[in-house]
């Protein structure tokens, strides 16, 4: 408080005083001059009329999309296996899905038969979607996307509701995921597939490296190792 | 006969301009206003850049319905339209665009003419607001005189620092009289004249009697299709009159740095667009001034500076002569 009211005290003692340590009661003289204020303001005006207007012509131009908006949401009808996890999470209850049950025969004879869900409908109403997103996140078997198409309004609320063979459509509209940062984790897809091609290789060096002490010791190893070499000499040749 | 024929031709002359001009300075404001917010304005009316919109306004407003309020007083109601926008055309025809007479109708007292005038264009609104039958047309006509009140006596001060120094009250006469030392010399009467004549025409940021988040539009607020359009157009006329004054008073009309004789309307039309070009500019940078500001500002600021300026004038034409 002491500090605050100094200046204002004694302005005029305080010559190398902080810009912000003005006299009270003078809210409009910022900068010293009087009405520097006022020009500062046309100043802007005008700066801004000699720029580029922000002005989006959507009609006539598209607009430039994020890859990530959420326009619509696709549906990739061919990775849904009717696990109903979206339609039981939607909050507003705006997912439709009718399946029935299949009897697959037996894959090997003598099998068991396997029964497989068939999806009949899929259908979002978009009068009801919030677009929350939490049927994408959920979804288990990435049957459901993002798209950016957003030109789907209609002239009667009941044709907001989109049937599978609409949303499949919007399924080519999706983006490709855009790419990772610079210094992101890795996928666990692809660290997963990373660690099994390094395993392979580093079996496969040390196959060579086994192979190499073999040559150069013809004599002795090959003797000892007699029962080993019809599957070690197959290695190689399956590689080829 | 040629007497006759030269008037009508310049009565014709000026009701052009009257028409013309408000439109082309509306026109202007659509497009200024909105490159300096960033936007883009009207782009379809007429195909190129929207240069028609205030023509399809126009169209729009004639189709709609004329209503009058069952409380009104009718022909008040419906006369005050035409009583804020005809004093408009009457000053136009007393304003001069270039030497040689290029004036409507040269009149000896035009100063006195064109302010006395101007004036009754407030008429206009305060009509309306009382005739309406309204609370907020009413606050928005009595807040419409409270203004003119308040800016009428500066306006009519820095008018009268300008017939001082020319000796005159000719409107031709001042320009005559005119040397360009005389921009620096009333430079704070030509300041005052401006603000106060933006203010009587109450735009922004001078617009309290209609200030649409306290008294929707004020006077106006009860008016539909063409006599709403008819006190829009008004104010744009206004613009037009009070950039032309004041170019004539106080920027020296049609004298320029050269062409002074085949130029002189080219000037006075330059001089005019500048000032039109600030009324809007204004309008986009600053926001509305509260009630109590605006008297405020009449009545300690712009009438002492005014009174000042009449004095240095009074001073310096007697050092000069």
């Amino acid at each position: 408080m002491a500090t605050y009211h100094d200046p204002a005290d004694a302005p005029g003692k305080q010559p190398d005083a902080a810009p912000d340590a003005r006299p009270a009661g003078k809210p409009g003289k910022k900068g010293g001059f009087p009405g520097s204020g006022l020009a500062k303001g046309l100043a802007v005006t005008l700066r801004t009329m000699t720029k580029r207007s922000v002005t989006q012509q959507y009609p006539d131009a598209q607009p430039d999309l994020a890859p990530r908006t959420r326009g619509v949401i696709a549906l990739f009808e061919e990775n849904c296996t009717v696990c109903m996890l979206c339609a039981r999470e939607c909050p507003d209850w705006c997912i439709y899905i009718d399946s029935h049950k299949e009897t697959m025969p037996p894959a090997a004879p003598g099998g068991r038969e396997r029964s497989r869900n068939v999806l009949d409908r899929f259908a979002i109403d978009f009068a009801l979607c919030m677009y929350c997103g939490i049927c994408v996140e959920v979804c288990p078997f990435d049957a459901l996307f993002w798209s950016p198409e957003f030109e789907y309004a209609e002239t009667d609320i009941l044709e907001l509701t989109h049937e599978r063979d609409r949303l499949r459509e919007w399924m080519w509209t999706v983006p490709e995921p855009p790419a990772l940062d610079p210094a992101a984790e890795e996928p666990k897809e692809a660290a997963a597939a990373r660690k099994a091609a390094d395993k392979l290789a580093a079996q496969q060096e040390a196959e060579q490296e086994r192979q190499a002490e073999r040559e150069q010791r013809p004599a002795g190893p090959e003797e000892q190792a007699g029962p080993d070499q019809p599957g070690q000499r197959d290695v190689p040749g399956e590689e080829s | 006969m040629s007497d006759t024929l030269a008037i009508v031709l310049r009565l014709l002359a000026v009701f052009v301009v009257f028409l013309v001009f408000p439109l082309v300075i509306g026109q202007t404001e659509h497009k200024v206003m909105a490159h300096m917010q960033g936007r883009l304005g009207p782009m379809y009316a007429g195909g190129f850049h929207g240069w028609a919109q205030l023509v399809a306004d126009g169209v729009k407003f004639a189709q709609k319905e004329d209503i009058v309020p069952a409380g009104a007083d009718r022909r008040i109601f419906q006369l005050a339209p035409a009583v804020a926008l005809l004093p408009y055309l009457l000053v136009l025809v007393a304003i001069p665009v270039g030497p040689h007479n290029a004036v409507g109708q040269a009149l000896d007292a035009g100063l006195f003419f064109v302010l006395a005038v101007m004036g009754v264009g407030v008429l206009g609104s305060l009509m309306a607001g009382w005739a309406s039958a309204n609370k907020f047309s009413l606050l928005g006509g009595l807040r419409t005189a409270a203004q003119l009140l308040a800016y009428e006596l500066p306006m009519l001060l820095a008018a009268a620092s300008v017939a001082m120094a020319a000796g005159t009250l000719s409107l031709p006469g001042i320009l005559d009289a005119f040397h360009w030392w005389w921009v620096p010399w009333q430079l704070v009467g030509g300041l005052v004249f401006f603000t106060a004549g933006l203010a009587e025409l109450q735009r922004p940021p001078f617009d309290m009697p209609v200030a649409d988040s306290e008294i929707i539009f004020g006077a106006y607020t009860e008016y539909t299709g063409l006599r709403f359009a008819l006190f829009l157009l008004a104010e744009y006329a206004g613009i037009v009159v009070l950039a032309a004054l004041t170019s004539v008073l106080f920027l020296g009309g049609w004298h320029g740095p050269f062409g002074a004789d085949g130029l002189g309307w080219l000037w006075t039309l330059l001089k005019t667009a500048v000032l039109a070009f600030g009324v809007i500019w204004l309008r986009v940078t600053y926001p509305r001034l509260r009630e109590d500001q605006l008297q405020k500002l009449a009545w300690t600021v712009l009438i002492p500076l005014a009174l000042a300026q009449i004095a240095f004038t009074g001073v310096v034409k007697v050092l000069i002569s």
